[in-house]
């Protein structure tokens, strides 16, 4: 009746459908939305941009693992997804070679040094970032207007424009007038490629927590704890603080979304998730409000980054029984 | 009434649709019947029965002295033709009684009424249920009279039947609830009367709403029986999940249920209580689900014990194509099988025939740290620590992790998009641990 050998092994039997794979081909869908936005205000640049991150991070990857004889696991689309997150903490004007070093650094030095997927202690995407910023900080800071009609493959040669965050600070661009709420919430602002859709990155990070990629721990108490404590903290006094604005623009949707929920970098347990929000939004806002930058969310979840596995250690949840027993 | 469940969890296919409107079909087995001496928790039986002697359908074969141990009796009448190591569903061979079924089904006199369940003594039930060798029949197989005998100074206050049933593709407890609620309220009767308690519990997960209709209009014929609805969600039926929706206490880690004064009977055990005072039959039959895509005619069976895995995937006309892998017990915690020609012991809740597709191993790659494991562990621990540190066999670590409480439901391995072996890892771990602690005392 039964010709083959059956199999042996222990339970369980079944396993889900999820992959690896179908995980992080779930994030690229959730980036989707912002990447139309940004090719609509930005032009087909951002698109270039974001293809040449994407690709050198994917090439990257298969030159490390193919000199390394490891299995190849471009297929896994991590390194698509950290290439898009890193084209979307760039502005649409820069020259087309930093990308490329950017890719390469994110992937080789963050994650293959570190052992591969799910290894890496930082946010390859967000340490890159800051490696090209203190490198090269004007290329990295020439902010657009939206709709500037960019030269695809000629580094265009523009005067940077003002972010909300900087005229909120009141620092260099004192006296530019601030872009309308519903300018900041549909990304008609400047800014990088992908931080500046709210409405976009609302509707990927939503997509994930629906899909049950991320959990709502992270972008939540991030979010909320910025709104609080810019409010609290405003410029003209205590409770006077522009909290919608604060958490309308900048990267801080995309950071709460996409950039603080990275598994390899930031805790697993639920406590922690909340810590790590918690602490991140305590961050920026530190930085935002008193700090020399006007933007201080990829510092943030860097800093954070590096407490995570501590964070872990220290906030194993209860077990299931810890309890005493009823006399 | 909403829906009650647990923290943590995950949700499989139930893949019940194959046989939950499938009807109990009573099977017989000709030719031999093979019974291990070991078929529950606790000491093996020693068999009361040579090779050559003529015995009765209902006749007790082996029994021990020990307390937590389970006497087993013939299904059939005919004639030990052996007593001989024989291949177990557990995985090895274990000592069994081989009994030739004559076909006549000759009841032995020990089989008779025991009376009226208001007029017997809790102390005559216990011993009416030890002497029936009824054990838990959900998979676990866990003495009954034991149960039913805790320590003096734990009063029990709850008494719950787990009619959950949270594996995918089993019906048969479902079925037992549609086709024998007199009985099921009957044995949950009897246990009330055991432990002085006048009211019982019966879970039912939401998925069987057929079977909660029908509990409920008997349960409130008898009255003091509450139906508790409960989410469809694996591992509901877990003891420790059950107990705490229930009655909202948490079994203590490294306690038992009696612990917080709790008890928790499966729904066949409960019937084979009723059917050993109101007939004397002893547990000898009881329902096999035999199903999965392999199996050409999925079905409910009741079927006696002892018959070969082989006779019941026969009546279910054999095989679609070859299975890959067959299950004893349910996908989630059930054991694979060596072959199909081992006995239905008293915790064989089901036979599964899974193909080729459904049981394909992805590899196994490095744990991206999703956290999903951690999300769904219904005991709260953190599976992808323990697991990593057992890897590295640092058995100290992993039990600071607390290893030990994993009750081996085998959520996080489910979930697992990296598909990595946490429970087969953790299972060792825990295993190792208490053989340490064991070693020291
Ligand atoms: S660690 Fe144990 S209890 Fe927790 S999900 Fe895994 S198998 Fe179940
Ligand atoms: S589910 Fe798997 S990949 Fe995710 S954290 Fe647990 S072990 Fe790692």
């Amino acid at each position: 009746m039964i010709n083959n050998r059956l199999i042996v092994s222990s339970s369980p039997h079944v396993r889900s459908e999820e992959t690896v794979s179908s995980v992080m081909l779930d994030v690229v869908i959730a980036l989707t939305p912002a990447l139309i936005a940004a090719a609509y205000f930005f032009g087909f640049r951002a698109l270039l941009v974001t293809a040449v991150t994407v690709l050198s991070c994917v090439v990257a990857e298969y030159a490390w693992q193919k000199v390394n004889h490891q299995p190849i696991t471009i297929n896994d689309w991590s390194a698509v997804v950290t290439g898009i997150l890193l084209a979307f903490n760039l502005p649409a004007t820069v020259p087309l070679w930093m990308p490329v070093v950017g890719g390469f650094f994110a992937i080789i030095v963050v994650k293959q040094f570190f052992g591969g997927l799910g290894q890496n202690f930082m946010n390859p995407a967000l340490a890159a970032r800051a490696f090209l910023l203190a490198s090269w900080p004007v290329e990295m800071t020439k902010w657009v207007d939206p709709f500037s009609n960019l030269p695809l493959l000629k580094t265009p040669d523009v005067i940077s424009s003002a972010t909300p965050l900087a005229i909120l600070k009141g620092t260099e661009a004192a006296g530019q007038t601030m872009p309308s709420i519903t300018s900041l919430f549909l990304g008609n602002i400047g800014g990088t490629i992908g931080e500046t859709s709210v409405l976009m990155l609302l509707i990927g990070g939503l997509w994930l927590i629906y899909r049950k990629v991320i959990s709502w721990r992270i972008p939540v108490t991030f979010i909320a704890t910025v709104g609080v404590l810019t409010f609290i903290f405003g410029k003209d006094g205590f409770f006077t603080g522009n909290a919608i604005y604060h958490v309308l623009s900048g990267g801080l949707m995309l950071g709460a979304f996409f950039m603080a929920t990275d598994y390899a970098s930031s805790p697993v347990t639920p406590k922690g998730q909340i810590i790590m929000g918690i602490g991140a939004g305590i961050i920026t806002s530190v930085i935002r409000l008193y700090g020399g930058y006007p933007e201080g969310v990829s510092y943030s979840i860097l800093l954070m980054n590096i407490a995570a596995p501590l964070i872990d250690r220290y906030t194993t949840p209860v077990k299931f029984g810890e309890v005493k027993v009823r006399a | 009434m909403k829906a009650l469940t647990f923290k943590g969890g995950i949700h499989p296919h139930d893949n019940k649709h194959h046989t939950e409107k499938i009807a109990i079909k009573s099977l017989k087995t000709p030719g031999k019947l093979f019974f291990p001496i070991q078929q529950h928790i606790g000491a093996p039986c020693e068999p009361l029965v040579a090779v050559g002697d003529e015995v009765k359908m209902g006749q007790k074969i082996a029994d021990s002295k020990a307390f937590v141990s389970a006497p087993i009796h013939s299904s059939v009448s005919g004639k030990v033709v052996a007593i001989e190591p024989v291949l177990h569903p557990g995985g090895s061979k274990v000592l069994s009684i081989v009994i030739e079924n004559d076909g006549k089904d000759t009841v032995h006199e020990s089989v008779v009424p025991k009376g009226d369940l208001s007029t017997l003594e809790p102390k005559q039930i216990i011993d009416i249920v030890r002497e029936a060798g009824i054990v838990g029949m959900g998979g676990a197989a866990f003495p009954t009279h034991v149960k039913l005998s805790p320590p003096p100074d734990k009063k029990i206050d709850y008494v719950i039947v787990n009619g959950a049933e949270c594996e995918p593709y089993l019906t048969a407890d479902h079925r037992m609830m549609l086709e024998s609620p007199e009985d099921i309220i009957y044995g949950l009767k009897a246990i009330m009367k055991v432990l002085g308690l006048n009211k019982g519990y019966i879970g039912i997960e939401e998925n069987k709403q057929d079977a909660i209709k029908v509990m409920k209009e008997y349960a409130a014929k008898e009255g003091g029986i509450e139906i508790v609805v409960l989410k469809t969600k694996y591992p509901q039926g877990a003891e420790k999940q059950l107990i705490k929706v229930v009655t909202g206490r948490e079994v203590p880690s490294g306690g038992l249920p009696a612990d917080v004064g709790a008890i928790v009977n499966n729904i066949s055990t409960c019937t084979a209580i009723a059917q050993a005072i109101k007939t004397g039959m002893p547990l000898i039959s009881r329902v096999v689900t035999v199903t999965g895509s392999a199996v050409k005619q999925p079905a409910n069976y009741l079927v006696r014990i002892g018959t070969s895995f082989r006779t019941l995937f026969e009546a279910s006309e054999g095989f679609n194509e070859d299975p890959a892998k067959i299950i004893m017990g349910g996908p989630m915690m059930g054991i694979a099988q060596f072959s199909i020609d081992v006995p239905v012991v008293k915790g064989t809740s089901g036979l599964l025939a899974l193909t080729k597709k459904d049981v394909a191993l992805k590899p196994e790659s490095p744990c991206i740290r999703c956290g999903k494991c951690v999300d769904a562990c219904p005991m709260n621990l953190l599976p992808i620590y323990i697991s990593a540190y057992a890897k590295k066999n640092d058995l100290e670590k992993a039990e600071e992790y607390n290893a030990v409480d994993c009750i081996e439901c085998g959520s996080c391995s489910y979930v697992c998009p990296s598909k990595r072996h946490l429970v087969q890892s953790i299972r060792v771990a825990k295993q190792a641990i208490i053989a340490q602690k064991r070693a020291k005392k």
